[in-house]
């Protein structure tokens, strides 16, 4: 990026500059759980290609995604399936036009932020509650 | 056509858009998203059930019809949509012309490959191969 950049006028302010408000964050956020989701995909295509390969092979993926680091990436890979889910259908009303008033576009930042947090909560109350082996 | 079009002369003759593709990526990126709010609550909830049973639990669950329609779908869907994001996001970060270039390719091949390994997996438990 530098190598091109050769424009010396002031560069308009970034992030260390601005104000923090949540508005920011969600769409930080968005970016960020998109691509954890990119990578987290390798994931699914692995647990795909250990059904395929057998007993044996799906034990010991299982055995790795089930092991407490893998269990960290599980849940992060779900808080960024919901919190990208829920900021996606924000984005599709402003898409429509809709949703832009400063003061509701911090509710729902705040409602996406809360969704993500309770529907991953919920879903691995489920999973480590009833889920005996993977 | 002349009263109403925002394009100048010379771009209605070359009959290009500003990036070459006018608004494509921006609705294909909002057809795969509309679609994938449906597919992957569904994918979600069905991959919470097929952790259940082992390795015998996932084959059935996978190698059940709908089951397996619906992760086609859904990982086709999804490919396509984290291909066209991953992009935006290269096209954002990446200003040099020979790396952003190596990038977005890759970025195709890594996809497409994703979805390959993906499609050719589900087939091949539904037939019970």
């Amino acid at each position: 990026m530098a190598n091109d950049w050769n424009d010396t006028r002031p560069l308009s302010p970034h992030i260390m500059n601005w104000k923090w408000h949540v508005t920011m964050a969600t769409s930080i956020f968005h970016r960020a759980s998109g691509i954890a989701l990119y990578l987290g995909t390798f994931v699914i295509v692995g647990w795909l290609i250990a059904i395929t390969m057998g007993e044996s092979a799906y034990e010991t993926y299982a055995g790795i995604i089930g092991s407490p680091i893998g269990l960290l990436v599980q849940i992060g890979f779900t808080a960024a399936v919901m919190y990208h889910l829920a900021n996606g259908i924000r984005h599709l009303f402003w898409d429509a036009g809709k949703g832009y008033a400063p003061g509701f576009a911090n509710v729902t930042a705040w409602m996406t932020i809360i969704f993500a947090a309770v529907a991953t909560a919920v879903v691995w109350a489920y999973i480590l509650t009833s889920v005996v082996e993977f | 056509m002349a009263g109403k079009s925002i394009r100048t002369p010379l771009s209605s003759v070359r009959g290009l858009g500003s990036a070459k593709e006018g608004a494509g990526h921006f609705i294909k990126q909002r057809v795969t998203a509309i679609a994938l709010i449906v597919l992957v609550p569904l994918s979600l909830l069905t991959l919470m059930c097929a952790i259940q049973g082992g390795y015998e639990g996932a084959v059935d669950y996978v190698s059940n019809p709908l089951v397996a329609i619906l992760f086609l779908l859904t990982t086709g869907a999804a490919f396509y949509h984290m291909r066209l994001g991953m992009q935006v996001v290269i096209e954002d970060y990446i200003a040099k012309h020979t790396t952003r270039a190596v990038l977005l390719m890759l970025n195709t091949f890594v996809s497409i490959a994703l979805f390959a390994a993906a499609a050719y997996s589900i087939v091949r438990i539904g037939l019970g191969a």
